[in-house]
């Protein structure tokens, strides 16, 4: 019963965090109703049992990502008057589409087909169950090759987004040129002079 | 005890408000990629919730490789997002019509 009204509560929270999300003003406050939303998603996510991908949903999506979009909002100046036009012409179209949408899904989706007495919910894990030594145990056998490339999806983002950042700003190359360092000739740097290891007597103060 | 169907709906209720919201900010590019960030949210909540009603880890595994791609195409698009708008000094998507496609 007490599970039944978090999730209701949380799924409210959810439905009306994204609905904001893409009706709202302002980007910053859209950013930080799709962090709301993550927050309940993972909320949501507890209640499945799935600890370490709620946990995981926060650290990285209201860790990284988000921080990430907020950062780019306030950087760009941008004027929101010229994005906003259009906008309650294009709603009754959006909210056409998405009341469509859900009832498809939903007769699809619905109790009729998924309810309890279809599927019967599965009792909850003890306390000695631990859902991260579970996805670690398949993570890294069954699914290793996904996992690894997976890794490197990410490397080639780090590369891809750096060097898109980077190219249009900087019209000098920087760092060292490997094909300028192999053709200088030494005696153009360095002049070796013979000269007497003493100096004459002369010039001795 | 909570059914399969009705984490099903709220997915479902996610991913049509993601999908509006493209229809109604088609012009921002920002709001445009926050929903697509709604929409695999949605779907993220589907497996997770069949991966639990049907004892299989194998959901959460692929939530797992979900989150990944969808941390790596945030943060490229975010980049394109930067570079476009130095170039363009705009972010409207109707404007970006130098493809004239």
């Amino acid at each position: 019963m007490v599970e039944q009204l978090v999730f209701y509560a949380l799924s409210g929270i959810l439905v009306f965090a994204g609905s904001m999300v893409v009706t709202v003003r302002n980007p910053i406050h859209a950013a930080l109703f799709l962090v709301l939303a993550f927050f309940t998603t993972a909320g949501i996510w507890l209640l499945l049992d799935a600890e370490f991908l709620a946990m995981t949903l926060v650290l990285v999506y209201v860790g990284a990502v988000m921080v990430l979009f907020l950062f780019i909002i306030m950087m760009l100046d941008i004027n929101l008057v010229v994005l906003r036009e259009g906008f309650s012409r294009y709603l009754p179209v959006g909210i056409l589409i998405a009341v469509l949408l859900g009832l498809e899904i939903v007769m699809v989706l619905g109790p009729s087909q998924f309810g309890l007495d279809i599927v019967p919910a599965p009792a909850h894990h003890g306390p000695a169950y631990s859902n991260i030594e579970e996805l670690g145990g398949v993570l890294y056998t069954v699914y290793v090759y996904p996992f690894e490339i997976a890794a490197v999806i990410l490397l080639v983002a780090i590369v891809a987004a750096i060097a898109l950042s980077l190219s249009g700003r900087v019209k000098k190359r920087r760092g060292q040129r490997p094909e300028e360092q192999v053709v200088v000739n030494p005696r153009e740097r360095v002049r070796l002079v013979k000269m007497a290891a003493e100096r004459p007597d002369s010039e001795t103060p | 005890m909570i059914a399969l169907s009705d984490f099903l709906i709220l997915g479902a209720i996610m991913f049509c408000l993601g999908v509006a919201g493209i229809y109604i900010n088609r012009k921002n590019l920002i709001i445009l990629m926050m929903s697509l960030e709604l929409i695999l949210l949605a779907v993220n909540i589907n497996f997770v919730a069949f991966s639990h009603f049907l004892g299989d880890v194998a959901g959460q595994i692929f939530v797992f490789f979900i989150l990944t791609v969808a941390a790596a195409e945030a943060a490229i698009g975010l980049a394109i997002l930067v570079v476009l708008f130095r170039n363009r000094q705009t972010i409207n998507v109707a404007e970006l019509d130098s493809l004239k496609g």
